[in-house]
């Protein structure tokens, strides 16, 4: 089938731009000093409350865990769309799609191909760096998180929910204005959970309540902000989660239903990249 | 006889980019085995015509059929090859990569893409470059590995748009060869292209197209048909057998030893030749002068250069 050779391509093309060996290095190079510096805070604390706080020992794994997983959300969200924000605009503007779209395949072949083929990459490298960064904390501690296989998929989400916008926006627009939109909806996003999170503090009822639309709305016009407030959810040891407030999560997480709305959001802006592609005049 | 439907059919095909009218209306058939020509001066449309037979651009108006299929049918494409203007490939791939990538698409069967890939390579002189990245290709070798990619699949349709613009002259020849062995296999060649003197070479009929219209087609042969001009050099010529010639012939120059000739029946230069040696006229040549391509371009497009 024509959309698992477009997806070979894909991953052949990121393979062979050493787009991988560069991620796979530096996903190294990122575990390594994870790993170094989560040893050197644990044997600090480990010293000052001693070894068997295991409640105190247990927050503070929890802490470094999730500050781990906030940069591995970060990373996994920047490098999907740096590396799909070209794949159908820089093949229209360089002219190569036109030997692809003239062969017998249809236009959402070549869609759903590219698409197939960043999801395998990205799952690979979430995997390899979300993965690495809770074998480290398990290897070291002995700690899990409450909920690490749900975290992984919530941020695995988020990062199709971005896929899936950067192909949609190099239907029709050039790879730096796709660029500019994509990380600029993140943004806003990203400024909005904030706002949600801060503001539900707000002693001010009116205001708090404000704050918390602002939320809601930016998540909905992209979602990906929320899927890590609740994977942050997930991942929160249950006493902070009680308290309500840590620098990654907060006591207002997305419920399931933003999920299910993250997985349409992904679908439907799937189908109107296909929709666009069709259109489009190559 | 079964019916065949025509490789290529249009009918008012229209492309309009916002208010700028690429192609106009273009009605043309081609007809299985030949070598169809597409001519006309930059800018005029062919490259446009070319995608929408493609489906790489849809039309604004009008409909165009593949073999009788629909052009937005792409199982149809499985019985065409083509070669874009702007050849630009995955230039990260080697040529043997490159090639095994587009027989997958073409969905040929792996032991049949093995034979045919060294084939190809061979027949377009790429053999020794058969590891090399595409990336440390001259734009001739581009071209010719995307030539190659044209003929994977064995086409009955194969179209080219502009296959020669970056060629050297044994380029040139390759190209030529190989579409004369095509048309020798029954294969179909749309040929886009403004080197006229190839398209004289290789194809039966030409279409001219300007300002997005298809304003003349015709078969090479009868396109050459027409005033015939001759070139003399002769000694022993006199007022009085040069006013004879006038019987044959609508305009006679002469300039020395050197007579110009015109006249409108081929079979009158038989005719002519056995009048000279008759008189007594020592000839030294007598050369018929085709009326080359180019001079008809420019009489059916004119010269204007306005797109």
């Amino acid at each position: 089938m024509s959309t698992f050779t477009i997806a070979r391509l894909t991953f052949l093309e990121a393979a062979r731009r050493k787009i991988l060996l560069a991620a796979l290095l530096l996903g190294l190079l990122f575990l390594i000093i994870y790993g170094l510096g989560f040893h050197f805070l644990i044997v600090e604390t480990e010293k000052s409350v001693g070894n068997n706080n295991l409640l105190q020992l247990n927050e503070i794994r929890n802490f470094l865990l999730m500050a781990g997983m906030f940069v591995v959300n970060f990373l996994t969200s920047i490098m999907i769309v740096l590396t799909s924000v070209d794949t159908l605009s820089g093949e229209i503007s360089s002219g190569t799609i036109q030997t692809l779209a003239s062969k017998p395949i249809r236009r959402w072949e070549i869609v759903m191909g590219k698409w197939l083929g960043f999801a395998g990459m990205l799952t690979l490298y979430l995997l390899l760096m979300g993965g690495g960064v809770m074998v480290i904390v398990f290897l070291r501690t002995g700690y899990t998180a409450p909920h690490p296989l749900r975290a992984l998929e919530l941020i695995w989400l988020n990062a199709l929910v971005l896929l899936s916008f950067s192909i949609l926006g190099g239907t029709t627009l050039s790879t730096l204005a796709n660029g500019v939109l994509v990380f600029g909806l993140y943004g806003i996003a990203f400024l909005g959970g904030w706002i949600e999170q801060i503001g539900s503090f707000l002693p001010n009822q009116a205001a708090s309540h404000t704050a918390v639309n602002i939320g809601i709305i930016t998540s909905l016009i992209m979602p990906s902000e929320a899927l890590w407030k609740r994977a942050a959810h997930e991942l929160q040891s249950p006493l902070v989660a009680a308290l309500g407030f840590s620098p990654f999560s907060s006591a207002y997480y997305p419920s399931l239903l933003m999920v299910v709305y993250a997985a349409l959001y992904t679908v439907i802006t799937l189908t109107l990249a296909v929709l666009l592609f069709n259109q489009r005049d190559l | 006889m079964p019916f065949t439907a025509p490789p290529i059919e249009t009918r008012n095909l229209c492309k309009e980019f916002g208010d700028k009218v690429a192609v106009a209306d273009l009605t043309l058939t081609v007809e299985p085995g030949e070598v169809f020509g597409f001519l006309g001066p930059n800018g005029a449309g062919k490259t446009t015509a070319v995608k929408m037979l493609l489906n790489l651009i849809s039309p604004t108006s009008g409909e165009g059929r593949l073999f009788g299929a629909p052009l937005d049918d792409p199982g149809i494409r499985a019985r065409v090859g083509f070669l874009p203007e702007h050849f630009r490939f995955h230039d990260w791939l080697r040529a043997d990569e490159f090639l095994a990538l587009h027989a997958d698409l073409y969905h040929m069967p792996h032991d049949q893409t093995r034979q045919r890939i060294p084939e190809l390579l061979d027949l377009v002189g790429l053999t020794a470059h058969t590891n090399k990245k595409l990336r440390e290709f001259s734009k001739g070798m581009l071209q010719r590995i995307g030539l190659a990619q044209a003929l994977l699949n064995k086409p009955e349709l194969v179209i080219l748009d502009e296959p020669t613009s970056g060629l050297d002259p044994v380029g040139r020849r390759l190209v030529r060869d190989i579409i004369r062995d095509l048309r020798q296999h029954g294969t179909t060649v749309f040929l886009n292209s403004h080197f006229l003197s190839e398209v004289e070479i290789t194809c039966d009929r030409v279409a001219f197209i300007k300002h997005g219209k298809v304003i003349r087609t015709s078969t090479l042969n009868e396109l050459m048909v027409g005033e015939l001009s001759v070139e003399v050099r002769a000694h022993n010529l006199n007022s009085e057998i040069i006013s004879g010639l006038h019987r044959w012939c609508g305009e006679v120059r002469v300039d020395g030893e050197n007579l110009s000739l015109t006249l409108l029946v081929e079979a009158n230069l038989a005719t002519i030749n056995r009048y000279l040696v008759e008189q007594g006229v020592e000839v030294y040549s007598f050369s018929p002068q085709q009326v080359s391509l180019e001079d008809l371009f420019i009489q059916i497009i004119g010269t204007d250069g306005e797109l």
